[in-house]
C-alpha cells in the first residue's frame, strides 16, 4: 500500500519466536453455517500476524471468540502454553488480549482520561483519572500514540480516537491486541503513523493480530498471514515468502482478475454542475464551503477526503436530501437547487447511501418491499391507492437474478442479508432505471474483495452507457481505479481536482489538508 | 448461544407461536403476582379467581358484559396500533376519547339533527373530534420536534378536565339539579342494544370494520407502505422522500379518529349523557396502549386482546361486587399485566432448544459434561 513502509524495512520474526497464543480446531456454527471450521493458527511474541480474508470468511468470528464474545462449540485456546477458557472480555483481558474494535466503544462527552478510566481496575476512588492521566502520558510517548488525555472524544479526529482505543487496551496490560480493519478508517499518511506504532508494539515483544482484507497492508506491516476462507484456515504463510497474487488467490479462492474493463475514450455533455454551493450540517455549521464542480456524462468523478470534511452534507445537497444554503445546483440543464429527494430521484438520480443500512433499506421489511422502495407509488408497483405485490415480487425476482442477490427468496426481510447483499439489492434498486446521475458514497466499504469488483464493474458500466457518476469514497485504491478525474474535499472546500492517476502520496497530503 | 443444562439458548426471530407463549406466560405471571394482592386483601386467591370466572363468564348474563368495555379498548386499540407502527408515540387516546364523547354530545343536544341522521352525525362529528385531538402533537412534533409521548399525555388533561367544565358549567343540564351531568340524549341519539344485553351493537360492528380496515390499510394500499417504510425506518422514509408530515398527519387523524368513535359509543351506546370525565371513560383510551402493545402492531389480533382486557374489566366489576374490592383493582390488574409484558419483551429475543450435551456438534469438547456453573476463572 505504501512504497515508503514497505516490507524490507521490517525485521522479520525469528521463526524460533516463541507462540504466545495459539488456537487448535475451533469450531463455530451459527444457525445455518459453520462460521470457523477446525480453525488453527498460533501468533508469535514480537509478531504483526495478519489475519486475511473476505467478508464472511470468519475473521471477526475468530477474533470475538478470543476476547471472550462467542464461545466455541469446540477447540482450544492455548496462551503462553496454557489451555484456557474466555469466558468474557473481562477473561480476554485478564489473559493479556486486547481489541480495538472497528467501530470505536467510546463516550463522546468524556474525556479520553475519563474513557480510559472506565472499567479499569485498580484505580482510585477518588479523582480516578489522575493517575491515569500519567500513564496515558507515558505509554503515548513509549508508542508514538500523541493525544491529549484531558480533550474530550468528540473534539478528536476518528485516528485520534483509534489510538484511544489501542491506549485503553495498553493500560489493561494487553500483550497481544487484535486490530479489527483498523485502517479503514484512516488517511494513508494516518495509517503509515499506525503501521509505526504496531512496529513499536512489535519491537516490545507484543504481538498484534491485524485483520483486514487489503493486501497490500499485509505486505506493509506484517510478518506473517493467515488467510481464511469460508470458515476455514487456507494457509499461514511468512509475508516475505509470498505474494499479492498468492495472497489474492488462497483468499477468494480462483483467480482474480484485478485489471477492470479498459476505459472507453471521451466524456459526454455536462451532466450536474454545482456553482458555489453551501451546505449547512446538523448543527447549522457551514459544513460545504463554496463549491463549484461540473460532473460529465460518461464520467466518473471522484471524491478523495478523511470522513467529516463535507461529504456527507454534499451528497444530501446533491440528492435533495439537504436544503442548499446558498449557490446553484443544475441537472440536466434544470435548477434543482430546492428539489425533493423524490423529484431528483424521478429526474434520474441515484443515490448509494454511506449508511446501507441505517438508510438505504429498511431492514424489517422483504426483499421485495425494499426492491421497491425508490418507485412503490408508481405503477406497476401501486395502482391508484392499492399495492400490487404480485408485480413487485415478479420485479424483485429480475433483480435478485440480474444482480446475483443471494436470498433464500424475496419474501425474506432485508435484515438477514449479508452486508454486500443489501449493498447489491440498493444498487439493483437505484440503478433499475436507468439513472442519468449516479451519487454513490463509500459504495464498497467493508465489502469483499468479489463483491467490492463487481459493484466497480457496474459502476464503469453505467458510466460507459453515458450516466454521470459522482463516487465519495475513503478508500484511495477505489478513486484511483474508477475516477477520470478526482477531488479533493478538505474542511468543506474542494481544494484540488486532479486528473486520474495522480499518484497516492499527493492526493494524501491533500487529503491531510496541504493545499497544493 | 448458551448451554443451560440440557438445554441450548439461541438468538434469533421471535417466531409467532414463541410470542404467544412468551406472552401468554407474561400474563399468566400477572395472574399469579395478582394473587398476591388478593391474599393482602385477606381473600384466598383460588377463591377470589374462582369467583371471578363464574360471575364473568359463566353466571348467567354475564358473558355480554365482556363485550361493553371491549368495545372503546377495541376502537382506541386498533387506533394506537396504526400509530405505534408508525412509530408515533400516542398515549393520547383518552384525550382523544373525551374529544369523541364532547362532539357527540354537541350533535346529540346542540343541534336540530334529528331522526335517522343523529347517529351517523354523532359518530362523523365524534371522528373529526378525535381525529383534531390527536393532529396538534403531530404537527408539534414533525415541526418543532417536540415529543410526542408529553404531548398526546397532556392533551389528555386539557380534554378531562375541558370535560369536567362542561358538565359543572355551561352544559349542565337544566333537568338535573345538582347533577353534573347533561341533559339526557333524545332517544334519536341513543344506540340500538343486542335484544338482553347491553352491548350497543353498531359500534361494536365499526370496531371490528376498523381493525380489518387497519389490517388491508397496513398490507396492501400504498398509504400503508409508507406508514411502514416511516415508522420501520425513518431515515429510509426520508431518503426517498416520503413526506413525514403527511404520513404522521394521516395515522394520527385516523388514530384520533378511532377514539373518538370509541368516544361516542361511550355516550351514545352507555350513558346516554355526558358526565364527569371519570366516569364516562374508565381509562380506556391508557388500557388501549397495552391493547395495542399486546397485539404487537397487528390490528386484527386487537380484536383478542381487547376482549381479554374487556374480560378484566368486567371482573373488576365483579371484584367490586361479590369480592367488595375497589373499581380501581382493575388499574393493577392492568400495570401488572403490562408490567410482565414489557419485561418479557427481552425473552422473544431468545429460543430455547432441546440440545442434549451428547449431541453432535452443539456440546464444547472442552466441557463434555454439562456442569452446573462452576466458579469464576482465576
Amino acid at each position: 500500500m505504501h512504497p515508503a513502509s514497505a516490507p524490507s524495512a521490517l525485521p522479520s520474526v525469528p521463526p524460533s519466536a516463541p507462540v504466545r497464543l495459539a488456537v487448535n480446531e475451533i469450531t463455530k456454527t451459527f444457525p445455518g453455517v459453520t462460521a470457523n471450521d477446525r480453525v488453527t493458527m498460533d501468533v508469535r511474541g514480537g509478531e504483526v500476524h495478519a489475519l486475511l480474508g473476505e467478508n464472511g470468511a470468519g475473521k471477526t468470528t475468530l477474533m470475538n471468540i478470543l476476547y471472550g464474545l462467542y464461545q466455541p462449540d469446540a477447540g482450544e485456546i492455548v496462551i503462553d502454553g496454557r489451555a484456557v477458557r474466555i469466558r468474557s472480555p473481562r477473561d480476554a483481558i485478564a489473559h493479556g488480549i486486547g481489541m480495538v474494535p472497528q467501530h470505536f466503544l467510546l463516550v463522546r462527552r468524556h474525556t479520553v482520561a475519563e474513557n480510559i478510566t472506565l472499567g479499569l481496575a485498580g484505580t482510585r476512588f477518588f479523582l480516578p483519572t489522575r493517575d491515569v492521566e500519567r500513564q496515558i502520558n507515558a505509554f503515548a510517548e513509549r508508542y508514538g500514540l500523541r493525544v491529549d488525555p484531558r480533550a474530550a472524544i468528540w473534539q478528536l479526529s476518528v485516528s485520534e480516537q483509534q489510538r484511544v482505543e489501542i491506549l485503553k487496551a495498553l493500560l489493561r496490560g494487553a500483550g497481544i491486541l487484535i486490530l479489527d480493519e483498523p485502517t479503514s478508517v484512516l488517511t494513508p499518511q494516518e495509517a503509515t503513523q499506525l503501521f509505526a506504532v504496531l512496529r513499536r508494539m512489535k519491537e516490545e515483544g507484543k504481538s498484534v493480530i491485524f485483520i483486514t482484507h487489503k493486501l497490500d497492508e499485509v505486505m506493509a506491516v506484517a510478518d506473517r498471514v493467515t488467510v481464511m476462507r469460508k470458515g476455514r484456515v487456507v494457509d499461514t504463510v511468512p509475508v516475505a515468502m509470498t505474494s499479492k497474487s498468492q495472497l489474492a488467490r488462497m483468499m477468494v479462492g480462483h483467480d482474480v482478475d484485478f485489471r477492470l474493463p479498459a476505459r472507453r475514450p471521451g466524456t459526454g455533455a455536462p451532466a450536474l454542475i454545482a456553482e458555489d454551493l453551501w451546505v449547512q450540517s446538523d448543527r447549522g455549521l457551514p459544513a460545504v464551503r463554496g463549491i463549484s464542480v461540473v460532473v460529465h456524462r460518461q464520467e466518473i468523478f471522484g471524491i478523495a477526503g478523511v470522513a467529516g470534511n463535507g461529504q456527507r452534507e454534499l451528497v444530501e445537497a446533491l440528492t435533495g436530501l439537504r436544503p442548499v444554503d446558498r449557490g446553484r445546483l443544475t441537472l440536466g440543464g434544470r435548477d434543482v437547487s430546492r428539489w425533493s429527494p423524490r423529484a431528483m430521484s424521478k429526474l434520474g438520480v441515484a443515490h448509494i447511501p454511506e449508511e446501507r443500512v441505517r438508510m438505504g433499506i429498511v431492514p424489517p421489511m422483504t426483499v421485495t418491499e425494499n426492491a421497491i422502495l425508490r418507485r412503490y407509488e408508481e405503477p406497476p408497483f401501486s395502482r391508484g391507492p392499492l399495492m400490487d405485490y404480485a408485480s413487485a415480487t415478479r420485479f424483485a425476482q429480475q433483480l435478485i437474478v440480474e444482480y446475483s442477490i443471494q436470498t433464500p427468496s424475496p419474501r425474506t426481510p432485508a435484515r438477514l442479508l449479508s452486508g454486500g447483499n443489501i449493498q447489491k439489492l440498493i444498487l439493483a434498486r437505484e440503478l433499475a432505471h436507468r439513472p442519468d446521475l449516479i451519487i454513490a458514497a463509500h459504495p464498497t466499504y467493508g465489502l469483499d474483495v468479489s463483491t467490492t469488483d463487481r459493484i466497480h464493474r457496474l459502476l464503469l458500466e453505467r458510466r460507459d452507457e453515458g450516466a454521470a457518476v459522482l463516487l465519495v469514497s475513503e478508500d484511495l485504491d477505489e478513486i484511483r481505479i474508477l475516477a477520470d478525474r478526482i477531488g479533493v474535499m478538505y474542511g468543506g472546500e474542494l481544494i484540488a481536482v486532479m486528473p486520474a492517476g495522480t499518484d497516492r502520496g499527493t492526493i494524501g497530503l491533500l487529503m491531510a489538508g496541504q493545499r497544493p | 448461544m448458551k448451554q443451560v443444562g440440557p438445554f441450548r439458548l439461541d438468538t434469533g426471530e421471535p417466531s409467532g407461536a414463541w410470542t404467544l407463549v412468551v406472552s401468554a406466560a407474561a400474563i399468566l405471571a400477572a395472574f399469579v403476582a395478582a394473587g398476591g394482592i388478593f391474599w393482602a386483601y385477606g381473600l384466598n386467591p383460588i377463591h377470589a379467581y374462582a369467583v371471578i370466572v363464574h360471575d364473568t363468564l359463566l353466571a348467567p348474563g354475564a358473558f355480554p358484559e365482556i363485550f361493553r368495555p371491549t368495545i372503546p379498548l377495541l376502537l382506541a386499540g386498533v387506533g394506537l396500533v396504526l400509530a405505534f407502527r408508525a412509530q408515533f408515540y400516542n398515549i393520547g387516546a383518552e384525550g382523544q376519547l373525551l374529544a369523541g364523547t364532547v362532539a357527540a354530545t354537541g350533535v346529540a343536544l346542540f343541534t336540530p339533527i334529528r331522526g335517522p341522521a343523529t347517529l351517523p352525525a354523532m359518530f362523523a362529528a365524534g371522528f373529526v373530534a378525535g381525529a383534531l385531538w390527536g393532529l396538534l402533537p403531530s404537527v408539534l412534533k414533525l415541526r418543532l420536534n417536540v415529543n410526542e409521548v408529553i404531548t398526546t399525555l397532556m392533551m389528555n388533561y386539557i380534554a378531562l378536565y375541558f370535560v369536567s367544565w362542561l358538565v359543572t358549567g355551561p352544559w349542565k343540564g337544566p333537568s338535573v339539579r345538582g347533577f353534573a351531568y347533561t341533559d339526557q340524549f333524545p332517544a334519536s341519539a341513543w344506540l340500538p342494544l343486542i335484544p338482553g344485553t347491553r352491548i350497543h351493537w353498531p359500534t361494536l360492528v365499526l370496531g371490528v370494520v376498523l381493525a380489518a380496515a387497519f389490517a388491508v390499510l397496513l398490507a396492501r394500499t400504498r398509504l400503508g407502505f409508507a406508514i411502514r417504510v416511516q415508522g420501520e425506518n425513518p431515515e429510509a422514509a426520508r431518503y426517498v422522500g416520503i413526506d413525514a408530515l403527511r404520513t404522521t398527519l394521516l395515522v394520527m387523524l385516523l388514530s384520533g379518529g378511532a377514539a373518538g368513535l370509541a368516544g361516542v359509543g361511550e355516550v351514545a351506546g352507555v350513558h346516554h349523557k355526558l358526565l364527569d370525565p371519570n366516569q364516562v371513560s374508565l381509562g380506556y383510551g391508557y388500557t388501549a396502549i397495552i391493547v395495542a402493545w399486546l397485539a404487537r402492531g397487528k390490528p386484527l389480533a386487537t380484536l383478542i386482546t381487547a376482549t381479554l382486557f374487556g374480560l378484566i374489566y368486567s371482573s373488576g366489576d365483579v371484584m367490586q361486587v361479590s369480592l367488595q374490592m375497589p373499581f380501581r383493582v382493575t388499574s393493577v390488574f392492568n400495570g401488572l399485566i403490562l408490567f410482565f409484558l414489557i419485561g418479557s419483551e427481552r425473552l422473544l429475543a431468545y429460543r430455547i432448544r432441546w440440545a442434549p450435551a451428547g449431541a453432535p456438534a452443539s456440546a464444547p469438547a472442552s466441557a463434555v459434561a454439562p456442569s452446573p456453573p462452576s466458579g469464576e476463572d482465576p
